[in-house]
């Protein structure tokens, strides 16, 4: 069975005006749609990795996941249980214990008047558990010294912050984790460490991963099922290699061709066209029918569902 | 032929109470006309500095020490004041990572763009007018006519960051300084501005000092690349040889770390420790506590300084026919 089975997810949020600029102005009240229908599932000690530009929805799929943010319809079931709805409080702690988060920017998600000793053990400490010891051991698993337990988060970099996200993580013992971007923020050298860092750790500890990036080339490199997004819906899913040998989609073809590749001197190629439409009136149809250089009347009218492609799942009418 | 753009030696200094920080460090290049140079490093690598350097923008109590900076021949180093702020729009453009804090918010577009040629180019306000427009559809903006009078805000990252690019076009420059100009956007948005950058680049001559830590961008854009660590040049060529067959082993480890279709799922290259603090560089090469060839003569020498037409890479012992793994 699937650690995580996500079921026609959704999340509207309402971006309206208050009230009494909405009277003088006449206007509607306005909703956003950041994610829409989204289903996939992610196998135990596995890595799935959720790709899209801004305003994709990847972030909010990630939040829902974790329980930051709640749906507005649909469902997250984590060994079946799911956190929305659940009403057995000990059971929602028992899977929640099995959840953590990194996030993008290491200088936002530390506290800076806590020692590193107490940022890394207040996953356990809150719960009242044991943590004699627990932040130099961590510290040492992910490449630091137990010294600096005693230290502020200033004192450290930023790929040296990345790693005490990781520790603090780690420090319950979870299952699965969400991963924000958590290597945007770094430069390339310290990337490669902290990427090597969390495979090691994955087998380690038997983790599970959702990661989300914007950066194709580290996907690539991390993923064991990649699902592409756009305008909050999931246009495909596959693993590395069929999605980056016989990407379906055009919009995943039209992504992989803009992404910038080392090997590519002086390529001149025509870029694409248009952009992300206004995610508060999304295109009716196929959201990326406007951009499509594949797009009939169909696209415009009806929105795909979700199809089997040569064990890709692709949310296109026209794609074979 | 003359390069547009000419560093000498170029030395920036901070003097702080612990001492002076030099954040670039006997830096040389040379710009031609069409040709787009891309600078890359990682943060804290001096790259950017070297741009505000040139454009004249060093905060204090940043300044330039030592060393020459030459536009068309014209020694702009030591202009003050008035005189640089007339070369600066007129002789180089700029284009910044944010395109939303380098325009305006309160004026239309429209008229950004005027008053930047009217003040460089001695035209009238009809005349500029055209001109706007005309810039707007250079940069692929669609109904320019009507986007003229458009705030910044009415924008969306991709489009303001054309407008930008607009705007320091606008003035006719010989040179355009890019720091990061895509590190905003989405690929896809990325991709266009690219792509605009080097047509226009190509089409009316302009050299372009493209600042990015984006190593596939400068695959992509850039004839030349300068690969810079910890204020000083670690190479110089160009972009081709660079890339596929790197003379310093900073450059190997920079193009080992970035994970890349090829590789598959190996492991990434690593290079040990960061880079160093400003006020605790290594005697000799700074490079060498990180480097896996370090030798006695690294911690002392800090091998052959990059001038233009001398060695590419300042190493040495560089790595002469060892490939990227």
């Amino acid at each position: 069975m699937a650690l995580v089975d996500i079921r026609n997810l959704t999340r509207v949020f309402d971006v309206s005006k208050p009230w009494l600029n909405r009277v003088v102005e006449r206007r509607d009240k306005a909703y956003l749609t950041a994610v829409s229908d989204v289903s996939f599932e992610i196998a135990e000690r596995s890595v799935y990795a959720l790709v899209g530009e801004s305003g994709s929805g990847k972030s909010t799929i990630g939040k829902m996941l974790v329980g930051l943010q709640g749906p507005t319809s649909g469902a997250v079931e984590i060994r079946g249980t799911d956190l929305a709805r659940e009403r057995d409080a000990a059971k929602i702690d028992a899977v929640r214990r099995d959840i953590q988060m990194i996030f993008q920017d290491p200088y936002a998600s530390l506290n800076p008047r806590w020692k590193v000793r107490d940022i890394i053990v207040e996953p356990v400490a809150a719960r009242g558990g044991d943590t004699a010891g627990m932040a130099e051991r961590l510290l040492e698993q992910v490449g630091l010294s137990a010294r600096d337990a005693g230290k502020f988060p200033h004192e450290f970099s930023g790929g040296q912050r990345q790693r005490i996200c990781i520790a603090r993580a780690l420090a319950s013992e979870p299952k699965l984790i969400v991963c924000d971007e958590p290597t945007s923020a770094l430069d390339v050298s310290v990337q490669a460490q902290v990427l090597n860092l969390m495979s090691d750790l994955k087998d380690e500890f038997g983790l599970t991963y959702l990661f989300i990036s914007h950066d194709l080339t580290v996907v690539q490199h991390m993923a064991d099922r990649i699902g592409v997004l756009y305008l909050g819906r999931l246009v495909e899913e596959a693993s590395p290699d069929q999605l980056f040998d016989d990407p379906k989609h055009p919009y995943t073809q039209m992504l992989l061709a803009a992404a910038p590749k080392l090997d590519a001197f002086g390529r001149d190629v025509s870029p694409p066209t248009g952009e992300i439409p206004d995610p508060i009136n999304p295109p009716k149809g196929c959201a990326y029918h406007p951009r499509c250089p594949l797009a009939a009347e169909i696209c415009s009218a009806e929105r795909p569902e979700m199809r089997d492609i040569r064990g890709a799942r692709v949310a296109c009418h026209m794609a074979e | 032929m003359k390069p547009v753009l000419s560093i000498r030696d170029l030395t920036v200094e901070i003097p702080t109470r612990h001492g002076i920080l030099r954040p670039v460090s006997g830096v040389s290049y040379d710009i031609e006309a069409g040709e787009i140079l891309g600078v890359v490093g990682e943060s804290g690598a001096g790259k950017s500095m070297a741009g505000n350097a040139v454009i004249g923008l060093l905060s204090p109590p940043a300044h330039v020490a030592r060393g020459e900076i030459h536009v068309n021949g014209t020694r702009i180093d030591q202009l003050k004041g008035d005189a640089m702020r007339r070369l600066r729009g007129k002789e180089i453009g700029m284009v910044f990572q944010d395109p939303l804090t380098s325009l305006n918010p309160l004026l239309r577009i429209g008229d950004q763009l005027t008053e930047t040629m009217q003040a460089h180019l001695g035209i009238g306000q009809a005349d500029a007018q055209r001109r706007a427009i005309a810039a707007l559809e250079e940069v692929g903006i669609p109904g320019a006519a009507e986007r003229v009078n458009s705030y910044p805000h009415e924008f969306s990252g991709g489009m303001r960051q054309r407008v930008v690019i607009a705007l320091a076009l606008c003035a006719e420059p010989s040179l355009i300084i890019a720091d990061e100009p895509t590190t905003a956007l989405d690929v896809s948005v990325q991709a266009q501005i690219i792509a605009l950058l080097k047509r226009l680049c190509r089409e009316r001559g302009t050299a372009v000092m493209l600042i990015t830590h984006d190593m596939g961008v400068i695959a992509e854009a850039a004839d030349r690349v300068a690969v810079m660590y910890a204020g000083q040049l670690a190479e110089l060529g160009p972009v081709r040889e660079v890339l596929t067959t790197p003379h310093h082993p900073y450059t190997h480890g920079l193009m080992g770390s970035t994970p890349l279709a090829s590789k598959g799922k190996a492991r990434l290259h690593q290079i040990p420790g960061a880079m160093p603090r400003l006020d605790a560089l290594p005697d000799g090469c700074a490079f060498h506590p990180r480097c896996p060839h370090a030798v006695d003569a690294c911690r002392a020498d800090p091998g052959p300084r990059i001038d233009t037409g001398s060695a590419r890479a300042a190493c040495l012992f560089p790595l002469v026919q060892e490939g990227v793994a």
